[in-house]
């Protein structure tokens, strides 16, 4: 009979497959726009969605080149899991690369969209993970509304 | 943050499933070519197999101090759930539709109440306490002329508090007397190589366990049935397993089952005292370096290998993956990492917030876990916790342009 020796534990050392794909694990790990010294920011608009009853909440910083309309810097923080934070990582990239999208762009920003630049997420993670676009449209209807206050006054 | 490329693993998922013992799968690698017969055969061969089947049921129902007659074979803890709760229901219907579980159960013994509710049982689910005790008294208030079974779950599998089964059953007797019904159920997969399940002790009329939690195979589950307790199959077809549940028994699965639970049953006061020394030191480790986290379940009526906690404003799946690349499994009830995307029924049963429940870690430890694997798993912790609270959000930490 072929003798096995048979650990009590296997090393885990070894190619498996991972729940989410290379994108998603590198921005979960890595993730970019990160706001560390949120005291400090004078951000233009903010936004924050989000429930932990349902999973998570986001918060998005950004700040607007108004001559031009176009988001200049997102930043954000999230109580969320892996895909929350991959989703929003990879939002936050989409919404300030080649110069910054402009903001009438950046509020139509779809979560397909961003799923699509993710190559993909778990089928289950669709719906409750990615909110980083709902807290971008808010943070750029907070900048809006504080716009018309100025000219208000 | 460094990313370490893991070289060992740290195995604190054993609430989940165990490795397999060594000496079990030499066991069942020693029979598993030559015994292929079936055991309900006549001739020889089919004897051979039959003799190795019923070893393990001697086996078994010695480490249980239970009658080999009692031992009923199933494919999982899963299945021996289902079978007490839908076999005593149906089987007792004359006397009675309503059944009594437990708000802390495990989902199989949930979902089997569910659909009893779907077919017309009536279930009353019984609070537990913020330490996941049930209260007995509470217990024998819900019972009804037409109740006929009470399943309660001996350690729970998530938060790992135990139950006085004993007790609640020495209770039952006296208010039961002479009549056939209610029943008691109670599910000791988590129990078993932790606590004595002895079911002369305990006295329960129906038992559960698991092979796959005890360092046996997958696949292969018991139910304990006591004489005289009646029982519809849910599974049929042939008579195999007193006509309690069909097809042909799985002689390898049984063997190494048998070896498995002998061990874990004999040794199980050494492991438990060992297992119960190391969780101190891990939630002491663990109160030093996280000040902020908090011990779920009850200080110490909790399975000597269960550490939950949950850590403010941290998400657990999150923590699960970060943990995962020191090689360190454990599990979390945070509804991201659930398939049904909701928060541990468990947990919300104890009374915690959702941003607990979201923040929770389970880790459950075995009988090859060491000091060592407990204090890199303390220092990779701490180190997860920091990455995550330095990116954290809740919305109170923030006041917004417009509020």
């Amino acid at each position: 009979m072929k003798k096995t020796h048979i650990p009590d534990i296997k090393s885990c050392n070894q190619e498996s497959s991972w729940l989410y794909s290379d994108i998603v694990k590198d921005h979960f790990f890595n993730p970019r726009n990160i706001l560390i010294q949120e005291k400090e920011y004078q951000a233009d608009g903010i936004g924050i969605v989000g429930s932990p009853a349902c999973g998570d909440i986001m918060v998005v910083w950004i700040l607007v080149d108004a001559r031009k309309s176009t988001i200049r810097e997102c930043k954000w923080r999230t109580f969320g899991c892996a895909s929350a934070i991959a989703s929003t990582s990879m939002m936050s990239v989409m919404a300030t690369e080649n110069g910054g999208m402009s903001l009438t762009q950046a509020k139509h920003l779809t979560p397909e969209a961003i799923i699509e630049r993710l190559g993909g997420l778990p089928d289950r993670k669709y719906h409750c993970s990615v909110l980083g676009h709902q807290a971008l449209r808010e943070a750029i209807e907070d900048y809006q509304n504080s716009q018309l206050k100025k000219k208000d006054v | 943050m460094t990313k370490n490329t893991p070289q060992t693993t740290i195995y604190l998922d054993h609430a989940a499933t165990t490795p397999l013992d060594s000496e079990v799968y030499e066991a069942m690698l020693s029979i598993s070519g030559d015994i292929y017969a079936n055991p309900s055969s006549m001739h020889s061969q089919g004897r051979r197999a039959f003799d190795i089947l019923e070893t393990a049921r001697k086996t078994i129902a010695t480490s249980l101090n239970a009658h080999a007659h009692e031992i009923i074979f199933t494919g999982s803890g899963t299945e021996s759930d289902n079978m007490a709760l839908y076999g005593v229901a149906h089987a007792y219907k004359k006397y009675g539709t309503h059944i009594i579980i437990s708000a802390i159960e495990h989902k199989a013994v949930l979902a089997s109440a569910h659909r009893l509710e779907k077919e017309g049982f009536e279930v009353t689910y019984l609070p537990v306490n913020n330490d996941g005790c049930i209260n007995i008294q509470d217990c024998l208030a819900a019972i009804r002329p037409d109740t006929t079974l009470l399943s309660i779950i001996y350690a729970n599998n998530e938060i790992g508090t135990v139950q006085p089964i004993a007790e609640l059953s020495t209770a039952l007797q006296t208010l039961r007397g002479n009549a056939p019904t209610p029943l008691l159920h109670t599910d000791a997969c988590q129990a078993v190589g932790m606590l004595p399940v002895d079911v002369q002790t305990l006295n329960v009329d129906l038992l559960t366990v698991n092979s796959s939690k005890i360092y046996g195979p997958k696949g292969m589950g018991l139910l304990y049935i006591k004489d005289g307790v009646r029982l519809e199959p849910l599974i049929v077809g042939g008579s195999q397993e007193s006509g309690k549940r069909a097809g042909t028994e799985n002689i390898a699965l049984a063997h190494g089952f048998a070896i498995a639970l002998e061990k874990s049953c004999a040794t199980h006061g050494a492991t438990s005292k060992k297992l119960t020394q190391l969780r101190t030191h891990f939630i002491n480790g663990l109160r030093s370096t996280c000040p902020d986290i908090i011990l779920n379940g009850h200080p110490t009526k909790r399975l000597a290998n269960n550490v939950h906690i949950s850590i403010p404003y941290v998400e657990g799946e999150s923590l699960v993956l970060l943990l995962d690349t020191y090689g360190i499994c454990c599990a979390t009830g945070s509804a991201c990492s659930s398939t049904d995307l909701t928060p541990s029924h468990v947990l919300r049963a104890i009374g915690i917030t959702d941003e607990r429940i979201h923040g929770s870690l389970r880790f459950s430890l075995g009988k090859s876990t060491t000091k060592e694997e407990i204090d890199f798993t303390v220092a990779s912790l701490s180190q997860c916790i920091h990455k995550l609270q330095s990116i954290t959000a809740m919305p109170h930490m923030y006041n917004t342009n417009n509020a």
